[in-house]
Protein backbone atom coordinates (compact mmCIF):
# COMPACT_ATOMS: atom_id res chain seq x y z
CA UNK A 1 0.00 0.00 0.00
CA UNK A 2 0.65 3.55 -0.91
CA UNK A 3 2.73 5.11 2.02
CA UNK A 4 3.95 8.84 2.58
CA UNK A 5 7.51 10.13 3.78
CA UNK A 6 7.18 13.75 5.58
CA UNK A 7 9.38 16.23 6.50
CA UNK A 8 8.86 18.86 8.56
CA UNK A 9 10.64 20.76 11.63
CA UNK A 10 9.37 19.42 14.63
CA UNK A 11 10.57 22.68 16.57
CA UNK A 12 10.46 26.43 14.99
CA UNK A 13 10.67 29.95 16.21
CA UNK A 14 7.71 31.95 15.32
CA UNK A 15 7.67 33.86 11.71
CA UNK A 16 10.71 31.58 10.75
CA UNK A 17 10.55 30.37 7.47
CA UNK A 18 10.75 26.35 7.37
CA UNK A 19 10.80 23.60 4.24
CA UNK A 20 8.47 21.18 4.30
CA UNK A 21 9.49 17.64 2.51
CA UNK A 22 6.64 15.61 1.12
CA UNK A 23 7.29 11.73 -0.79
CA UNK A 24 4.79 9.75 -1.88
CA UNK A 25 5.07 6.02 -2.10
CA UNK A 26 3.39 6.04 -5.83
CA UNK A 27 4.13 4.54 -9.52
CA UNK A 28 3.35 7.42 -11.57
CA UNK A 29 2.44 5.36 -14.71
CA UNK A 30 2.16 7.84 -17.81
CA UNK A 31 -0.06 6.01 -19.94
CA UNK A 32 2.46 6.54 -22.66
CA UNK A 33 4.15 3.19 -22.32
CA UNK A 34 2.98 0.13 -24.07
CA UNK A 35 3.56 -3.70 -23.22
CA UNK A 36 5.76 -5.48 -25.28
CA UNK A 37 2.12 -7.23 -26.89
CA UNK A 38 1.75 -4.22 -28.19
CA UNK A 39 -1.06 -2.69 -25.14
CA UNK A 40 -0.80 0.81 -23.71
CA UNK A 41 -0.52 0.29 -19.92
CA UNK A 42 -3.46 2.62 -18.35
CA UNK A 43 -2.29 5.98 -16.91
CA UNK A 44 -2.06 5.74 -13.31
CA UNK A 45 -0.98 9.28 -11.41
CA UNK A 46 -1.37 11.19 -8.19
CA UNK A 47 -3.52 14.04 -9.96
CA UNK A 48 -3.14 16.86 -6.93
CA UNK A 49 -1.83 17.39 -3.61
CA UNK A 50 -2.35 19.36 -1.12
CA UNK A 51 -0.99 20.53 1.88
CA UNK A 52 -3.33 22.58 5.15
CA UNK A 53 -1.55 24.19 8.31
CA UNK A 54 -4.08 24.26 10.96
CA UNK A 55 -6.70 23.97 8.63
CA UNK A 56 -5.89 26.73 5.88
CA UNK A 57 -4.53 25.34 2.48
CA UNK A 58 -0.69 26.76 2.53
CA UNK A 59 -0.04 24.76 -1.01
CA UNK A 60 -1.60 23.06 -3.46
CA UNK A 61 -0.09 21.15 -6.87
CA UNK A 62 -1.47 19.54 -10.34
CA UNK A 63 0.80 16.51 -10.59
CA UNK A 64 0.92 15.49 -14.71
CA UNK A 65 2.54 12.29 -15.77
CA UNK A 66 5.72 14.21 -16.31
CA UNK A 67 6.28 14.00 -12.50
CA UNK A 68 8.64 11.21 -11.98
CA UNK A 69 7.48 7.87 -10.07
CA UNK A 70 7.09 8.20 -6.20
CA UNK A 71 6.37 12.13 -6.57
CA UNK A 72 8.82 14.28 -3.64
CA UNK A 73 7.47 17.43 -3.51
CA UNK A 74 9.11 20.60 -1.30
CA UNK A 75 8.12 24.01 -0.67
CA UNK A 76 8.26 26.68 1.88
CA UNK A 77 6.13 28.02 4.23
CA UNK A 78 6.15 30.29 7.81
CA UNK A 79 5.16 29.25 11.23
CA UNK A 80 2.75 30.59 12.56
CA UNK A 81 1.36 29.12 15.54
CA UNK A 82 1.85 25.35 16.50
CA UNK A 83 -0.63 22.96 15.21
CA UNK A 84 -1.27 20.08 12.79
CA UNK A 85 0.03 19.89 8.56
CA UNK A 86 -2.33 17.69 6.62
CA UNK A 87 -1.36 16.37 3.68
CA UNK A 88 -3.14 14.86 0.84
CA UNK A 89 -2.75 13.48 -2.52
CA UNK A 90 -5.59 12.47 -4.91
CA UNK A 91 -5.37 10.28 -8.30
CA UNK A 92 -5.96 8.03 -10.82
CA UNK A 93 -8.24 5.02 -9.95
CA UNK A 94 -9.62 6.08 -7.04
CA UNK A 95 -6.25 6.56 -5.27
CA UNK A 96 -6.41 9.00 -1.99
CA UNK A 97 -3.79 9.49 0.50
CA UNK A 98 -3.37 11.49 3.30
CA UNK A 99 -0.46 12.05 6.24
CA UNK A 100 -0.36 14.54 9.12
CA UNK A 101 3.26 16.32 10.71
CA UNK A 102 2.94 18.30 13.70
CA UNK A 103 4.78 21.35 14.67
CA UNK A 104 5.74 23.26 18.21
CA UNK A 105 5.95 26.83 17.49
CA UNK A 106 7.64 28.79 19.92
CA UNK B 1 52.11 41.98 -43.21
CA UNK B 2 51.84 39.35 -40.83
CA UNK B 3 50.66 41.83 -37.93
CA UNK B 4 48.14 42.84 -40.70
CA UNK B 5 46.70 39.24 -40.88
CA UNK B 6 46.33 38.75 -37.36
CA UNK B 7 44.54 42.23 -36.80
CA UNK B 8 41.83 40.75 -39.88
CA UNK B 9 41.79 37.63 -37.98
CA UNK B 10 41.03 39.13 -34.66
CA UNK B 11 38.40 41.40 -36.43
CA UNK B 12 36.69 39.01 -37.95
CA UNK B 13 36.89 36.43 -34.62
CA UNK B 14 35.35 39.20 -33.34
CA UNK B 15 32.45 39.93 -35.69
CA UNK B 16 31.51 35.91 -35.30
CA UNK B 17 31.59 36.33 -31.91
CA UNK B 18 29.44 38.88 -31.56
CA UNK B 19 26.91 38.25 -34.02
CA UNK B 20 27.04 34.47 -32.27
CA UNK B 21 26.17 36.17 -29.12
CA UNK B 22 23.06 38.06 -30.84
CA UNK B 23 21.95 35.01 -32.91
CA UNK B 24 21.24 33.26 -29.08
CA UNK B 25 19.27 36.08 -27.26
CA UNK B 26 16.11 34.98 -29.21
CA UNK B 27 16.51 31.15 -28.22
CA UNK B 28 17.22 32.42 -24.45
CA UNK B 29 14.28 35.05 -24.13
CA UNK B 30 11.05 33.09 -23.49
CA UNK B 31 8.73 34.55 -25.63
CA UNK B 32 5.79 31.75 -26.21
CA UNK B 33 5.07 33.48 -29.76
CA UNK B 34 8.35 32.23 -30.69
CA UNK B 35 9.52 28.81 -32.73
CA UNK B 36 8.61 26.52 -29.68
CA UNK B 37 6.38 23.67 -30.69
CA UNK B 38 2.54 24.46 -30.66
CA UNK B 39 1.85 22.33 -27.77
CA UNK B 40 4.08 24.69 -25.59
CA UNK B 41 2.81 27.51 -26.53
CA UNK B 42 -0.86 26.33 -26.41
CA UNK B 43 -0.29 25.44 -23.15
CA UNK B 44 1.24 28.24 -21.61
CA UNK B 45 -1.70 30.50 -23.05
CA UNK B 46 -4.04 28.18 -21.47
CA UNK B 47 -2.44 29.62 -18.08
CA UNK B 48 -1.16 33.38 -18.44
CA UNK B 49 -4.15 33.90 -21.49
CA UNK B 50 -3.24 37.20 -23.10
CA UNK B 51 -1.11 38.38 -20.76
CA UNK B 52 2.82 39.35 -21.59
CA UNK B 53 5.28 36.88 -20.25
CA UNK B 54 8.54 38.31 -19.50
CA UNK B 55 12.14 37.03 -18.63
CA UNK B 56 13.32 37.13 -15.48
CA UNK B 57 12.48 36.88 -11.30
CA UNK B 58 12.02 33.22 -12.19
CA UNK B 59 14.97 30.76 -11.57
CA UNK B 60 14.99 27.18 -12.95
CA UNK B 61 17.33 24.73 -11.52
CA UNK B 62 17.94 21.66 -13.61
CA UNK B 63 21.00 20.03 -14.41
CA UNK B 64 22.29 20.87 -18.19
CA UNK B 65 22.99 17.16 -18.67
CA UNK B 66 21.13 14.31 -17.08
CA UNK B 67 21.60 10.54 -17.67
CA UNK B 68 18.86 8.99 -16.31
CA UNK B 69 15.25 11.20 -18.15
CA UNK B 70 13.17 9.07 -14.97
CA UNK B 71 14.50 11.18 -12.50
CA UNK B 72 15.65 15.05 -12.92
CA UNK B 73 15.61 16.97 -10.17
CA UNK B 74 14.31 20.47 -10.48
CA UNK B 75 14.06 23.67 -8.36
CA UNK B 76 12.62 26.33 -9.24
CA UNK B 77 12.88 29.93 -7.37
CA UNK B 78 11.30 33.21 -7.84
CA UNK B 79 12.91 36.52 -6.44
CA UNK B 80 10.29 37.94 -4.62
CA UNK B 81 9.94 39.36 -1.15
CA UNK B 82 6.42 37.51 -0.54
CA UNK B 83 4.94 40.16 2.10
CA UNK B 84 1.10 40.29 1.88
CA UNK B 85 1.13 42.99 -1.12
CA UNK B 86 3.34 41.29 -2.95
CA UNK B 87 3.98 37.54 -3.78
CA UNK B 88 3.69 34.74 -5.85
CA UNK B 89 0.49 33.49 -6.83
CA UNK B 90 1.47 30.27 -8.63
CA UNK B 91 4.48 28.36 -10.29
CA UNK B 92 3.89 26.19 -13.60
CA UNK B 93 6.23 24.32 -15.51
CA UNK B 94 6.06 23.15 -19.16
CA UNK B 95 8.09 21.21 -21.05
CA UNK B 96 8.85 21.04 -25.27
CA UNK B 97 9.29 16.99 -26.36
CA UNK B 98 7.39 14.99 -23.74
CA UNK B 99 4.02 13.60 -24.85
CA UNK B 100 2.15 15.79 -23.01
CA UNK B 101 3.80 19.37 -22.23
CA UNK B 102 2.37 20.80 -18.68
CA UNK B 103 4.26 19.39 -16.12
CA UNK B 104 2.98 20.92 -12.50
CA UNK B 105 1.46 23.80 -11.17
CA UNK B 106 1.78 24.82 -8.41
CA UNK B 107 -0.23 26.99 -6.16
CA UNK B 108 1.74 29.19 -3.03
CA UNK B 109 0.48 32.03 -1.37
CA UNK B 110 1.71 35.07 0.92
CA UNK B 111 2.32 32.70 3.70
CA UNK B 112 4.82 30.85 1.97
CA UNK B 113 7.83 33.00 3.18
CA UNK B 114 9.82 31.68 0.53
CA UNK B 115 9.18 31.38 -3.42
CA UNK B 116 10.52 28.10 -3.80
CA UNK B 117 9.61 24.40 -4.90
CA UNK B 118 11.52 21.64 -5.47
CA UNK B 119 10.41 18.02 -7.21
CA UNK B 120 11.71 15.24 -9.67
CA UNK B 121 10.42 15.02 -13.46
CA UNK B 122 10.73 13.09 -15.57
CA UNK B 123 11.73 13.94 -19.39
CA UNK B 124 11.19 12.23 -22.52
CA UNK B 125 14.16 13.84 -24.95
CA UNK B 126 16.64 16.83 -24.52
CA UNK B 127 14.49 19.55 -24.93
CA UNK B 128 13.44 22.99 -23.06
CA UNK B 129 11.96 23.59 -19.62
CA UNK B 130 9.88 26.48 -19.58
CA UNK B 131 9.21 27.70 -15.59
CA UNK B 132 6.11 30.74 -15.53
CA UNK B 133 5.23 32.40 -12.27
CA UNK B 134 2.02 33.83 -11.74
CA UNK B 135 2.86 37.19 -9.09
CA UNK B 136 -0.12 39.01 -7.21
CA UNK B 137 -0.30 41.55 -9.79
CA UNK B 138 -0.97 38.92 -12.13
CA UNK B 139 2.34 39.83 -13.85
CA UNK B 140 3.60 36.61 -15.76
CA UNK B 141 7.70 35.99 -15.31
CA UNK B 142 9.51 33.28 -16.51
CA UNK B 143 12.88 31.32 -17.09
CA UNK B 144 13.99 28.37 -19.45
CA UNK B 145 16.41 26.18 -19.42
CA UNK B 146 17.70 23.68 -22.20
CA UNK B 147 18.71 20.39 -20.60
CA UNK B 148 20.51 17.22 -22.72
CA UNK B 149 19.51 14.21 -21.74
CA UNK B 150 21.29 10.42 -22.41
CA UNK B 151 18.44 8.17 -21.53
CA UNK B 152 14.73 9.19 -22.04
CA UNK B 153 11.93 8.33 -19.72
CA UNK B 154 8.32 8.06 -20.44
CA UNK B 155 8.14 5.80 -24.01
CA UNK B 156 10.15 2.63 -23.04
CA UNK B 157 8.64 -0.75 -23.06
CA UNK B 158 7.42 -2.53 -20.20
CA UNK B 159 8.40 -6.10 -19.89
Amino acid sequence: MASALINVPKRAKRGEIIEVKTLMSHIMETGYRHTASGEVVPRDIVTSFVCRYNGVEIFRADLFPAIAANPFITFFTVATESGKFDFEWIGDKGFAETASASIVVE
Amino acid sequence: MRTLEQTSRRRFLGFAGSTAVLGAIPIVTVRPVEATPAMLATAIRNVVGEAPVRTGKVKLDVPPLVENGNTVPMTVSVQNAMTANDYVKSIHVFNEKNPQPNVGNFYLGPHAGRAQISTRIRLADSQKIVAIARLSDDSFWSATVDVVVTLAACTEEVI
